[in-house]
């Protein structure tokens, strides 16, 4: 059986690592600010202990005042895993882009900036993907009006 | 637009992209309104009562019934029309397992998926590489009028009919396979009423 | 004299008969071999997850239908499950056996389309997908007395089955589970040590282990390469864990590890249908649901393994009638993130049969 780790350890444990990264935290998962988001990550996946290898998905949610982005993390060893969201203003909405860690978010981030428009950086190719360059606006945020 | 391409490329991705994006902007702003269905076999019978000659019968019982489908499958329904054109539903004994992936060498389009806006201006190239004479089936809802993903019209397209003309419509989400062969059985009585002296 | 060559550019498109789907992808070749591949998708994007934010919670089943549309079954319980996780709602206990066969039954239907498609393009040019069609008929056929549709079911519901299987569908079930087996054994006959399917798929596309796991990869992708992680044993869902049955693996990771896993799945799927048709019990085959619910505030992901890999529902409440934000971790894009990888280096005819073996559904990837 897969364990979700609770993330308030978690939290607390990154707290003590990275003083001054986490947001917010509670049983199912936890917040990093996002300037904090690539060191925690790679702390994740080097640490024996956690060693999150397998990225499972990333995603992105517009709530009205800002933007969420939520990694969901596995480790097939040990067989447990952890959900970890950072936030990101919504006018300015630029994030750094984890594909350096975990090859899988090449595509979805691509994705997230294609429908949502949140830029990663770090990105070697950001660029739409499924939708055709030169598409008015971003699908998927919730003030898109339909073209 | 953004970061440059990396890869060892020969020639300019952002390039191809923005002009593949132009290419599809101008598409939809010149189909606003649907293609008018070809329905000039209705015209002859009623109107001017010309009556097929027998090099007209035998010509259209060939093409009636030797009609090769050219390859364009985007969706779900490509599978019912594989069932269709396998040893179950046999399309063979119709004349037309020869499934063609070059247009030059096809008479027949069976669409099978929904269109998006994207692949569009790939369609209406493939239509226009078709040799006359040529027919277009709709196949499924989402051929028809977009189907279940009409209210996403940022990005599907409301129909074949706005960017080719339509013969035959066959209805259902996918179509059954016996409903497609009815749908062709339709299309070969309407070929057998063209006459070759007032085809356009 | 040396030879001089020269790159140039090739542009495999979308509608090409070979590619699954509308896939497009850019070569940049160096005589035959691939110097470089660019894949570029999106021709197939219907706006799944934006249409489901204006539809009710039971009306997104007919849409998760049409994502991985040669496997609709398992879209439909993975998403029925994740709302289930949601609400904490308790669904009965036979129509989990129901669940658990239905999945089955499609795992195999689809593996054949996949191998009949991975065959095709290896060169055998129509025999062994018209037999594999035939197999999967008589699937159609048990499906469609079960939903009453071919391809598309829109079977399940939240909270268990929409309804009862009726009184042929298990004597009938039994017939094909007694002559399946030999249908596989005569697939492996032909098939098996065919010298032109191990000279052009052996060796060929090989995906190593690390790559796999740092790209995401899931279902018989990951297995062919060594990793045993099948979601059924590792994190098991809806009554897996009653059953006994193997997980097929491979050692090289290349495409004719990935086309005997699919195989031997086929296989353990059969000996878990007939566990399951032991044990199931009679009773309600669906929870009190009312029509227009509201589950409490809150965001689930749910993930099922479906036979092209790890399928997953994002599903975000807000209390309303319909969902505020549904994410679809699709197992054919993320498998794809390792193709270019795969690809460089070898032939173009290499490239299809490399493809083919991944054993991608478009409306997957675009969704």
């Amino acid at each position: 059986m897969t364990i979700a780790l609770s993330g308030k350890e978690i939290a607390d444990k990154i707290a003590e690592k990275f003083p001054g990264s986490i947001i917010d935290s509670n049983q199912s998962y936890f917040v990093v600010k996002s300037e904090s988001l690539l060191p925690v990550a790679m702390y994740l996946k080097d640490t024996p202990d956690y060693d999150f290898k397998y990225l499972n998905y990333v995603t992105a949610v517009d709530f009205h005042d800002r933007f969420e982005a939520v990694y969901q993390m596995t480790s097939l060893e040990r067989n447990h895993s952890i959900v970890m969201k950072t936030t990101c203003p919504r006018d300015n909405p630029v994030l750094p882009s984890v594909v350096g860690l975990w090859k899988t978010a090449d595509y979805q981030e691509r994705e997230i900036y294609d429908l949502m428009g949140i830029r990663f950086e770090g990105h070697p190719n950001m660029r739409r993907i499924v939708l055709w360059d030169g598409f008015p606006g971003h699908p998927l945020r919730k003030d898109f009006n339909g073209a | 637009m953004e970061v440059g391409p990396v890869h060892r490329q020969v020639y300019s991705e952002i390039e191809i992209d923005r002009a593949e994006g132009a290419a599809i902007e101008a598409l939809k702003a010149r189909s606003v309104q649907p293609i008018r269905d070809p329905d000039r076999w209705l015209d002859e019978e009623l109107k001017k009562n010309i009556l097929l000659t027998s090099v007209d019968a035998v010509i259209n019982w060939a093409r009636s019934n030797s009609l090769w489908p050219v390859v364009c499958f985007p969706a779900c329904c490509a599978f019912e029309f594989i069932t269709t054109a396998a040893s179950r539903f046999d399309i063979s004994r119709f004349g037309m397992e020869i499934i063609r992936a070059s247009p030059r060498q096809s008479d027949l389009m069976i669409t099978a998926g929904t269109l998006t806006w994207k692949m569009a201006p790939n369609v209406r190239r493939i239509y226009d590489q078709m040799p006359e004479p040529k027919w277009v089936i709709a196949m499924g809802a989402c051929a028809i009028s977009g189907g279940i993903f009409a209210s996403a019209d940022y990005a599907v397209v409301p129909g074949y009919n706005r960017i080719i003309p339509v013969d035959v419509y066959v209805p259902g989400c996918p179509p059954r396979p016996e409903a497609l062969l009815y749908g062709i059985q339709m299309l070969q009585k309407k070929i057998k009423k063209e006459s070759i002296r007032k085809r356009q | 004299m040396a030879l001089r060559t020269e790159p140039f550019a090739l542009n495999i498109g979308p509608a090409h008969p070979s590619t699954h789907g509308v896939f497009r992808m850019r070569a940049t070749l160096d005589g035959e071999v691939i110097v470089d591949l660019e894949p570029v998708f999106g021709y197939l994007h219907r706006g799944v997850e934006k249409l489901a934010e204006q539809r009710t919670y039971t009306g997104i089943i007919p849409l998760t239908d049409r994502l991985d549309y040669l496997a609709s079954m398992s879209n439909n319980m993975a998403y029925c499950m994740a709302v289930e996780k949601l609400t904490e709602i308790k669904v009965p206990e036979r129509a989990l056996y129901l669940r658990v066969i239905l999945s089955e039954l499609q795992r195999i239907a689809s593996h054949l389309v996949a191998t009949g498609a991975f065959l095709n393009d290896c060169g055998a040019f129509m025999t062994p997908i018209l037999y594999m069609l035939r197999e999967r008929e008589k699937i159609l056929d048990l499906l469609e007395m079960v939903s009453g549709q071919r391809l598309t079911y829109n079977y399940m519901r939240i909270g268990g089955v929409s309804q009862d299987v009726p009184a042929e569908f298990m004597p009938a079930l039994q017939k094909f589970m007694a002559q399946m087996p030999r249908f596989i054994g005569e697939y492996e006959q032909l098939l098996k040590e065919n010298e032109v399917l191990i000279a052009r798929s052996r060796g060929v596309g090989i995906l190593s282990k690390e790559m796999a796991i740092n790209s995401g990869a899931s279902g018989p992708v990951l297995r062919a390469s060594g990793v045993q992680w099948d979601l059924r044993k590792a994190d098991p869902y809806a009554i897996y864990e009653r059953f006994e049955f193997d997980i097929p693996t491979g050692e090289m990771g290349d495409s004719y590890d990935r086309y005997r896993v699919r195989i031997e799945e086929m296989r353990q799927s059969l000996r878990i249908i007939e566990q399951a048709v032991k044990q199931i019990p009679d009773g309600p085959v669906k929870a009190e649901v009312p029509h227009l619910f509201h589950p409490p505030r809150g965001e689930v992901y749910v993930h099922i393994e479906a036979p092209k890999g790890e399928l997953g529902f994002y599903v975000v409440s807000d209390n309303s009638i319909t969902p505020y934000r549904f994410h679809v971790r699709a197992p054919s894009l993320i498998n794809l993130t390792a193709l270019r990888e795969m690809l460089i280096g070898w032939k173009i005819a290499d490239a299809i049969i490399i493809f083919g073996s991944i054993d991608i559904c478009m409306g997957e990837v675009d969704r």
